[in-house]
């Protein structure tokens, strides 16, 4: 991951300078470091956890920081979208719990509402969409700011959940299909055959780029970019593979890092090669430009809530199938990682900030710290994070871009 | 000139909010080719009348004539439809996109999955800034946050001409703009209209609408208080029209104001 992610901060820069590693040097002075400092961060935390506790730095424990990661990670890339409009949603964490607690129900055998696993997280995710709607129209049509509707979702959700675990106190989630999102772990040989076809389908992307430019006759950007891009999305994906079937216990490559990749890839896509995506930006830019340009912002403004309640019903999903349980504690821990870099915009900055926070948090509780000290240094980490973050592009701005 | 049909005709448009009469009884020609500049004091009802054309507003009566026919403009996408493009004052331009995706915003250039098509807008779009010669921008990929005032009233432009428009009206284009700034928007205002685009300029600053229009229509407390040929007024004659002119039309007396050559 970590060689994609030092080509990224060039990628989005004016064309036509003549090197790569001179193109890098501008923008370092200018202030514009893009993910560089994430990077710098992440090797940070992995050395200091490698020293500070013996069964951090494994092939083992790699497992379980992608599966850990893979819940929080669904849900940043939902608010991410709502953070591109300018808005707030502080309900997705108990979204995430009606999305694992409708799953939870559709599943439980003898229940007499019991349906397929499959079938229960397509209703999950219906279920949540519904309620980003509804919340989603509230906000396009009345109104109310964001921050009060979602405020209110958030405890209404937390609300329902109290209300409907008091009695059971938990839900076991004892579904195949559901629990799969979280456990199940490919083969050696898929896990090779997974990181072949992310690196051919890459590749085919972006070289299909650089020939419609050509065809457009539009200047085609730098050819060493291209190449630096194709090698290290091709290394970091072969070498995630590598340490995953190197790993003994939870062995092999999990499906919910495939999901989360996937997701990734899509959301995107949907964010900057679509219409859907361009209006997002442009609605979040200047609503009323957008407006005028005849772009229907009601409309966009509620897909966007629809999108992050969605995405959190995958999200919550995925964190009750790795306890195989929903429990009344379910939610809490959701929160830290989700905004963290997901005001810039991209969805591969959600990814990073939700990478940062598992890891994190995956380290002190193998140093064998208290949730107590977790929350609190994950709390330092977002405020510490997000303030480099905002410094860094005042600098950029004073530089005049 | 005189049997070409104007492009654009207004007769008698009315229009009040409440007890406010913003515009009484107003005309207004434009034709192929020209620069029509609105001109009248803050809350003479140029933005009224603008906005009764962009379908922004509805007029309360009178009629609105395109080519010769008459026209019912409901919305911005009727006046769209027509050939009307309006830059307005604050240029209604997205800061964190780039020059392209402005140009295109809400006409996006895409196939049947909704991909848009990057390389065909970039390429439009540096087809359209070269044939205005709007020769500033460095790159069509640089993001509206980072263009000087004259390069976004530039963008704003273009961006109203590219999509075959036949009436291209700006709302004071200059306002903020600094002198050299102000001379590159204005030479694109006259080779707009050089390439046969109507035009309508509203301006505080006669210096600008003397250097660039072709006629002068002067509104005064919602009415129309006359229309100069450029070539035969002076800016002393116009400024007194803005601050003491006298209707031309006055409840059933036609054409009570002088010097109006309409």
């Amino acid at each position: 991951m970590s060689a994609a992610g030092a080509a990224a901060p060039v990628e989005e820069e004016p064309r036509g300078l003549p090197g790569l590693y001179k193109r890098a040097i501008t923008n370092v002075k200018s202030g514009n470091l893009g993910v560089l400092p994430i990077v710098l961060g992440m090797v940070f935390i992995v050395v200091f956890f490698s020293f500070k506790a013996t069964n951090f730095f494994t092939g083992n424990n790699f497992d379980n920081i992608i599966v850990q990661m893979a819940g929080t990670a669904m849900l940043a890339f939902g608010v991410v979208f709502v953070l591109l409009l300018g808005e707030i949603d502080l309900s997705i964490s108990y979204v995430a719990g009606i999305g694992a607690l409708t799953v939870a129900e559709l599943q439980l055998p003898g229940s007499g509402h019991q349906i397929n696993g499959l079938l229960a997280m397509v209703a999950a995710v219906a279920v949540c969409a519904v309620i980003g709607a509804v919340q989603g129209s509230i906000v396009a049509f009345v109104g109310v700011p964001s921050f009060v509707v979602t405020l209110a979702g958030f405890l209404i959700w937390q609300g329902v959940i109290l209300q409907q675990l008091e009695q059971p106190g938990s839900i076991i989630i004892q579904d195949r299909w559901i629990n799969y999102t979280a456990s199940y772990y490919f083969s050696d040989l898929a896990g090779w055959l997974i990181a072949a076809i992310i690196t051919a389908i890459y590749a085919v992307t972006v070289l299909g780029g650089v020939l419609g430019k050509r065809r457009a006759g539009v200047a085609i950007g730098n050819p060493g970019l291209v190449v630096a891009k194709l090698v290290g999305g091709a290394g970091a994906s072969f070498a995630v593979v590598a340490i995953c079937n190197h790993a003994k216990v939870p062995h092999g490559l999990p499906l919910s890092g495939v999901l989360v990749v996937i997701f990734l890839v899509v959301l995107t896509f949907l964010a900057k090669r679509t219409t859907f995506g361009r209006h997002v930006y442009a609605v979040g830019g200047n609503a009323e430009a957008a407006r005028r340009a005849g772009i229907n912002v009601p409309r966009i403004r509620i897909l966007v809530f629809v999108i992050s309640s969605a995405m959190a019903a995958i999200g919550g999903i995925i964190l009750a199938a790795n306890v195989n349980s929903v429990d009344l504690n379910f939610a809490a821990a959701v929160i830290g990682g989700v905004s963290l870099f997901g005001g810039r915009g991209e969805v591969r900055a959600a990814f990073l900030g939700a990478l940062v926070i598992a890891t994190v948090s995956n380290g002190l509780n193998t140093a064998g710290y208290a949730t107590g000290v977790i929350y609190m240094v994950t709390g330092a980490i977002l405020l510490l994070a997000v303030t480099l973050d905002t410094i860094a592009r005042r600098l950029q701005v004073r530089s005049g871009r | 000139m005189v049997d070409e049909t104007p492009l654009l005709q207004l007769r008698g448009i009315t229009k009040s909010f409440g007890s406010v009469q913003a515009l009484t009884e107003v005309d207004f020609d434009v034709r192929h080719g020209e620069v029509m500049a609105l001109v009248g004091d803050n809350g003479a009802g140029k933005s009224t009348l603008i906005k009764c054309v962009a379908g922004v507003q509805a007029a309360d009566s009178g009629e609105v004539l395109f080519e010769g026919n008459e026209v019912h403009i409901h919305g911005p996408k009727d006046s769209a439809r027509l050939g009307i493009e309006v830059v307005y004052q604050d240029l209604a331009l997205c800061d964190n996109l780039d020059v392209v995706q402005n140009m295109y915003l809400g006409r996006e250039v895409h196939d049947r999955l909704q991909r848009l098509k990057e390389p065909i807008m970039e390429q439009k779009t540096a087809e359209t800034l070269k044939s205005l010669a709007v020769t500033t921008i460095r790159s069509v990929r640089q993001p509206v946050a980072t263009l000087s005032g004259g390069q976004r009233q530039s963008v704003a432009v273009a961006k109203a001409v590219q999509w075959n428009s036949k009436l291209v009206i700006l709302d004071e284009p200059t306002a903020a703009l600094g002198v050299a700034q102000t001379e590159q928007v204005l030479a694109l205002v006259r080779r707009l209209a050089e390439q046969g685009l109507a035009v309508v300029i509203i301006s505080h600053n006669l210096h600008d609408i003397f250097e660039t229009a072709t006629r002068i229509t002067v509104l005064r407390l919602g009415r129309n208080v006359g229309v100069y040929e450029r070539a035969k007024t002076t800016q002393e004659e116009v400024v007194h029209a803005i601050t003491a002119g006298v209707p031309t039309k006055v409840a059933g007396i036609p054409g009570t104001a002088a010097g109006a050559t309409t």
